[in-house]
């Protein structure tokens, strides 16, 4: 059995290490040529894909948990969904979580995750105190905020070392609602002044209508909100629908994305609306159909994410989602978000600014418009998510990342480019 | 809370059907050999579910030690689940009979040793549930790996008996076959993605059926129609196959 990414492209043979203690995975590292961690498998593409590959699922006990300060150790295979079970009937909540909770707490700190809270909270590695990881020896390192070791593996995509345990602080919160406010608007520039208006509330996210054309472009619901007050902590997870095979490629077509669209858009009202959700309805709503990914058919599908800074946010995303609207291509997911200022980790994908995610099922043509849009991206001084990504050139990623010689020396001094790769470390040459 | 009783917890099954009782409220008696090395596997389940663990020394082939076994535990449990097993490959079992009799022995006649024990007891208290960790591969007599399918076979055949005879006094037994799973046991095993179940599901199948009063349970449940192709093969054909 081999294992895929959640975009279920490119699929090649691999044989997989399941870490179950420390012992074991340094033995097998030191058998080892070249291999990569790999958590749930909800990295889009190939930064977890290799011929050898540590499954660092099964690692997956919780340590402790100190009440006075909300921090929890535990090993790196813990899913946000466990902490979430856990700890939301106590009050707790995690202080950044992507929009699905089935990611493993190791494949959150190297892909250095944001939330609909980028804005105000940061990034995942913000709520990270320490880590311990081992590295291409099979020395354990204990990593604190600040070292060196923590700049390059909190968004490294696992090309540092094997992260073990981590020190996870976690925020109070006082009910398992949101209250949401949803905001309706006709085009990019409305768009973007609701984000502007609501920037002071914790939580927001919108979903954007990239068929729409010409003075429609930019067209979104805008979710915003934060948590309620009212002592409601009775979390359980809802029971999920699962997609029970890949459906059909002809399934997912312009026609059924524009009927998507005009159904998903048809039912909000105008205006601004108010509504109290619960947290897996506002933060993880793919999260209730299991399997997903299949709705792409066999051949897969990928997610292209990238962001731009906020001086060049509105005109260049004018200008892509004008080549995406001419194009034809649809996705059913178009995810416009706010950020906050940047980190110092040499490899995370948030800057201040706009970011889209857009889904695409792998088909002919794609990489061409992929392609087209990276220029975009890099006219405007943009950058490419490196979790989501399964195609870009090194090129393309090298300019959006201006601290990559600095990651890639350290690798080097540290041996790590000998020992830890993927397919993409390989085809950017990180 | 009520306790239950895991025989057999070192496996990722196992592990992963305390995590699952424990979340929903239940203290846990974790019993196997060697449980000192369970000491994570409780840390985890109290920061996570706060509830009340405690590990057991057991050794399911010492027969002659059940009865104390159980008699020592301080409050007798809710439920009992077992999920030992042993699994070895088909044809070193068939040359080292040490092997095949190791196989017998966990998989069948120390189950069936301190479940006589427990079903005793709760027999008598009129109260409690039963859960057997058998297989699919009891279904049906194949060459890839009979030894291990007979024992599981009788562990079955005891597991319906046990339901029949306890039916009256208000205890459930519940059989579990499960098809593949992506476990330990399996790892280095070649398994079809479809077919091959995670052990997160399992427990959560098995939470589930358990809660419901249910009496066989196959996990994945595709297994049902699997096993019911492979049981209506004829004889006469199935000899001749390989599967």
């Amino acid at each position: 059995m081999s294992l895929i990414s959640w975009g279920m492209y490119p699929k090649i043979k691999n044989q997989k290490f399941s870490l179950r203690d420390r012992a074991s995975l340094s033995e097998y590292m030191s058998n080892t040529n070249e291999c990569i961690p790999f958590g749930n498998g909800r990295s889009y593409g190939d930064s977890a894909i290799n011929e050898h590959i540590v499954y660092v699922k099964p690692y997956n006990n919780f340590l402790n948990f100190d009440e006075n300060t909300g921090i929890l150790t535990c090993q790196a295979g813990v899913l946000l969904s466990e902490i979430l079970d856990s700890f939301v009937p106590r009050g707790w909540f995690l202080k950044v979580t992507p929009g699905t909770k089935l990611i493993t707490v190791g494949g959150a700190i190297a892909s250095d995750v944001h939330g609909k809270n980028h804005h105000i909270e940061g990034c995942f590695s913000e709520c990270v105190e320490e880590f311990s990881i081992m590295l291409e020896d099979g020395t354990i390192k204990a990593v604190k905020k600040g070292d060196g070791l923590f700049l390059a593996t909190c968004g490294g995509m696992g090309l540092t070392g094997v992260i073990l345990e981590a020190k996870v602080s976690l925020k109070k919160i006082n009910s398992k609602f949101i209250n949401q406010t949803t905001i309706k608007t006709k085009n990019l520039k409305e768009t973007f002044e609701a984000f502007e208006n609501n920037k002071q509330l914790p939580y927001s996210v919108a979903w954007i209508d990239c068929l729409a054309k010409d003075e429609n472009i930019g067209k979104c619901l805008l979710m915003v909100g934060d948590f309620a007050d009212d002592g409601n902590l009775e979390y359980k997870s809802k029971k999920k629908l699962s997609i029970p095979f890949n459906f059909p490629s002809f399934a997912l077509n312009t026609l059924s994305v524009k009927a998507f669209n005009w159904l998903y858009y048809a039912k909000a009202p105008d205006g601004i609306s108010k509504q109290k959700v619960d947290i897996d309805t506002f933060f993880y709503p793919l999260d209730a159909i299991g399997n997903w990914n299949r709705i792409y058919g066999k051949n897969g599908f990928t997610q292209y994410q990238f962001i731009l800074p906020k001086e060049n946010s509105f005109e260049g995303l004018q200008e892509i989602l004008g080549e995406i609207s001419a194009s034809g291509k649809g996705s059913f997911l178009a995810v416009l978000k706010l950020y906050g200022k940047e980190n110092k980790n040499y490899l995370s994908f948030p800057i201040e600014g706009y970011s889209l995610a857009l889904d695409f099922k792998i088909e002919d043509g794609l990489f061409e418009l992929l392609d087209k849009l990276d220029e975009i991206v890099v006219k405007y001084s943009g950058r490419i998510y490196l979790t989501k990504d399964v195609r870009v050139s090194k090129e393309t990623f090298e300019q959006g990342y201006p601290q990559i010689d600095k990651f890639r020396e350290f690798r080097k001094e540290n041996n790590m480019d000998s020992k830890f790769n993927s397919l993409q470390s390989k085809r950017v040459e990180i | 809370m009520s306790y239950v009783l895991i025989i057999g917890a070192k496996s990722d099954i196992a592990k992963e059907v305390a995590r699952t009782y424990a979340k929903n409220g239940y203290n846990l008696y974790l019993a196997a050999r060697e449980s000192s090395s369970l000491e994570d596997l409780k840390q985890d389940i109290e920061v996570r579910s706060g509830v009340h663990v405690e590990l057991k020394e057991f050794d399911i082939t010492a027969y002659e030690t059940h009865e104390n076994f159980y008699s020592e535990l301080g409050e007798k449990p809710l439920g009992a689940i077992v999920v030992s097993g042993y699994m070895v490959e088909q044809k070193l079992a068939q040359k080292d009979w040490n092997e095949s009799l190791q196989t017998i022995n966990v998989n069948y006649t120390g189950a069936v040793s301190i479940l006589n024990i427990i079903a005793n007891d709760f027999e008598r208290e009129r109260r409690g549930f039963i859960v057997g960790v058998s297989s699919v591969a009891g279904d049906r007599g194949r060459k890839a790996n009979y030894i291990y399918g007979s024992s599981k076979a009788a562990f079955t055949t005891y597991l319906g008996g046990l339901r029949n005879r306890l039916y009256e006094s208000g205890v459930n037994v519940l059989t579990v076959k499960p098809g593949f799973v992506n476990t330990k046991m399996t790892e280095n095993l070649d398994l079809p993605e479809k077919l091959t179940a995670e052990p997160q599901d399992v427990a959560n199948d098995i939470y589930n059926a358990q809660q419901k009063g249910r009496n066989v349970l196959y996990t994945k449940s595709i297994w049902v129609l699997v096993m019911l192709i492979i049981k209506h093969i004829p004889e006469f054909m199935f000899k001749k196959m390989s599967i």
